[in-house]
């Protein structure tokens, strides 16, 4: 297994502050997409903030009750909501429903594909649809914690309790377990597709090599690890979940296996959400009491973008191109910074 | 747990058939101006329209921490971060258990998770009960005694189906297992809401009023029916005191008039919970440590424990602690001798 210490002390910091637009969004705030150079903020109960790099802000209704999940593939975010619908939201703006569950259960996760495949679960069961439009179910052993596409082929992995399912929707025959005791919530295919990780109820992540199913321990850190971003053309995973963003390396065959991840911008508050840039070595993170920061991995050096005393971000990311990062807190107090 | 900002949560519990269907629509489809969110285990059930009423799966899984007592509802986990989506459009969390649960999974994922503890706290656990088949149902059902054995709140339900020495008789063998929830007669579950819910601090002053070598089964009279033949059944009128004593389960109270050391009573707590937490299945206390002006008070289930200071004690109140547990087979001598040693002398 493979763990860490906390330890480290906060060097002194170059601030950017004075360079935010700071946004109001006026509702609870949950997760952050862009589409296009707007980023979306989606809020906890059916609206969505769309805000443009001028702070203009429009509010979208997407669903008739609480936002359960939020994906996105950059074209477009698709919404599950406890309405038992899944919604979409497009570049233009317009809101389509593509999916009802009939008994109007909690679409408790959704999952997009980059060839327009989406996935969403109500309970113990998975739903995939093709662009196509043939829709398939699997039923898992328990409630899916969390969907994830791979990156390459239409396979669903299915966290859930004591393990994952990977499925292949496409394929006959019986999905794979990934077999782990406990509960496994959120779930992420490395980019290189070779590794996938849950985040678990308990505080620690848990994954497997896929090649050979074996097992991978990243624990130590002491709370529930609720934000993953792969950063640095997938050789990298940072988490929240400690008071410093962690960083598991996943260079070479034996992902974080007998490493050390990296500690980063330790502060006294918990990371509660990371945003790796799409391009460079960069990640954006927040913290519980509210402070911004963007740090470099190669070294650790940060630049302060919100100073603390707010409530907990919840939600940060960048737009594709990297040039524009938004995050909020979890009243709505939000903030764009052009890079 | 004193937090009066995290949203109250009522645990409905109660064995196949006595009538937690019944309360729940009662609940749902009275005037009381409060809005419920109910997490079933049956959807369809409940007649009623309400956007706030969610299918539960039952789902109980052990945490990795090594104690195997240690389990929990993984699907109200789920459930309740949900409804935090939603927070601002219900007052209160009513979750309902089937009737085969053992409430203990349900009850510690309060005390474990660390969302739902930031956001909810465990109000009461009630129980109702079938007046005519629960003592059956303590014989040979496991299931239904730890529900009797949980209760905050007992809703003694179908009294109209009994005589008055078959109530006598279901009431005292609910006594035997837990002297200290409260215990309402009904029929159809005919009850004050606010009797049920939002009962506050798990009724933990109750436990300061109880004694329960002298339990009388006229506390908490009966609100709807009058003892029309109070004066004609005196020569077999026992007044309660027909005492049970179930083989397995018990309750054993604690009191002390001087105060204790909270250096000593902390980990001797924590200490009788870790071995013995298998076997206890409540333990709830009102404690009075020297130098301090503060009530403190604690509850637990299993293992687990969570306390807190509560308030200041009032001038005129005596500065007395008690601790009571419920559960099987407790190592009753060594408890008392332990709880001695913690007193300031």
């Amino acid at each position: 297994m493979t763990s860490f210490d906390q330890s480290g002390e906060a060097a002194s910091i170059v601030s950017v502050t004075d360079k935010v637009k700071p946004v109001s969004l006026g509702m609870a705030v949950t997760a952050v997409h862009y589409l296009g150079d707007r980023a979306a903020f989606v809020g906890t109960e059916e609206s969505v903030a769309v805000v443009d790099t001028e702070g203009e802000t429009s509010k979208v209704e997407v669903s008739g009750g609480g936002i359960l999940s939020a994906v996105s593939d950059g074209s477009r975010i698709l919404f599950g909501g406890d309405d038992g619908k899944v919604s979409a939201l497009d570049k233009a703006g317009s809101v389509s429903v593509l999916a009802t569950d009939p008994k109007r259960r909690w679409i408790d996760n959704v999952a997009v594909h980059p060839d327009g495949a989406i996935a969403w679960s109500v309970g113990k069961t998975a739903f995939v649809r093709q662009p196509k439009g043939e829709e398939k179910s699997l039923e898992v052993p328990s409630t899916a914690g969390g969907l994830a596409f791979a990156p390459k082929g239409l396979r669903l992995a299915i966290a859930h309790y004591n393990g994952a399912t990977l499925w292949f929707p496409n394929m006959a025959g019986e999905p794979e377990f990934l077999g782990w005791a406990g509960s496994h919530h959120a779930v992420t295919f490395s980019p290189d597709n070779k590794f996938l990780v849950t985040a678990m109820h308990e505080p620690a992540l848990h994954g497997w090599r896929l090649a050979d199913s074996r097992h991978m321990r990243m624990t130590g850190y002491p709370s529930r690890v609720r934000s993953m971003s792969w950063g640095s053309g997938g050789r990298f995973l940072a988490t929240s979940g400690a008071d410093m963003v962690i960083l598991w390396p996943f260079v070479g065959k034996d992902g974080p296996m007998g490493k050390e991840p990296a500690m980063l911008a330790p502060m006294k508050a918990k990371v509660t959400a990371v945003a790796c840039h799409p391009k460079q070595d960069i990640l954006a993170c927040g913290y519980e009491d509210g402070t911004v920061l963007m740090v470099r991995m190669q070294d650790g050096a940060e630049i302060l973008v919100r100073r603390n005393e707010t409530p907990p971000i919840t939600a940060i990311g960048w737009n594709a191109a990297g040039t524009w990062l938004a995050f909020s807190d979890e009243s709505g107090e939000a903030g764009l910074l052009r890079l | 747990m004193s937090d009066a900002s995290k949203i109250p949560v009522t645990v409905l519990t109660g064995y196949l058939g006595a009538g937690k269907t019944t309360l729940l629509n009662r609940i749902l489809s009275e005037d009381h101006g409060k809005k419920y969110a109910v997490i079933v285990n049956e959807f369809g059930e409940i007649g009623i329209d309400n956007d706030l009423i969610v299918g539960a799966d039952e789902e109980v899984f052990e945490m990795n921490n090594g104690c195997i007592c240690c389990t929990v509802r993984g699907d109200l986990v789920r459930i309740i971060s949900g409804l935090m989506r939603r927070k601002g459009k219900f007052d209160a969390i009513i979750v309902e258990t089937t009737g085969l649960a053992d409430p203990a999974p349900v009850a510690q994922t309060f005390f474990v998770d660390e969302d739902v503890q930031k956001n909810a706290r465990l109000d009461a656990v009630v129980t109702v009960a079938d007046a005519k088949w629960l003592s059956d149902r303590l014989k040979d059902a496991p299931e239904a005694k730890n529900q009797i054995a949980f209760a905050d709140v007992i809703v003694l339900n179908k009294t109209d189906l009994v005589t008055k020495p078959e109530l006598a008789e279901v009431e005292a063998r609910i006594r035997a297992i837990n002297p200290y929830a409260r215990l309402h007669r009904t029929e159809r579950c005919q009850i004050a809401i606010s009797d049920v819910l939002e009962r506050g601090a798990f009724d933990l002053d109750r436990i300061l009023e109880i004694e329960p070598e002298f339990l009388n089964a006229a506390d908490d009279h009966d609100h709807h029916h009058h003892d029309h033949d109070h004066g004609h059944d005196h020569h077999h009128h026992d007044h309660g005191l027909k005492h049970y004593h179930d083989e397995e389960m018990q309750s054993m109270s604690l009191r002390s008039d001087k105060p204790l050391d909270p250096a000593k009573f902390m980990p001797w707590l924590q200490n009788l919970v870790q071995t013995e937490g298998g076997k206890i299945l409540r333990s709830k206390g009102i404690l009075a440590f020297q130098d301090d002006d503060d009530r403190y008070v604690f509850q637990g289930v299993h293992m687990m424990l969570e306390g807190d200071h509560q308030r200041k004690w009032k001038p005129d109140e005596a500065r007395q602690s008690r601790v009571v547990f419920i559960g099987r087979e407790l190592p009753e001598d060594a408890i008392r001798e332990g709880f001695e040693r913690c007193i300031v002398t």
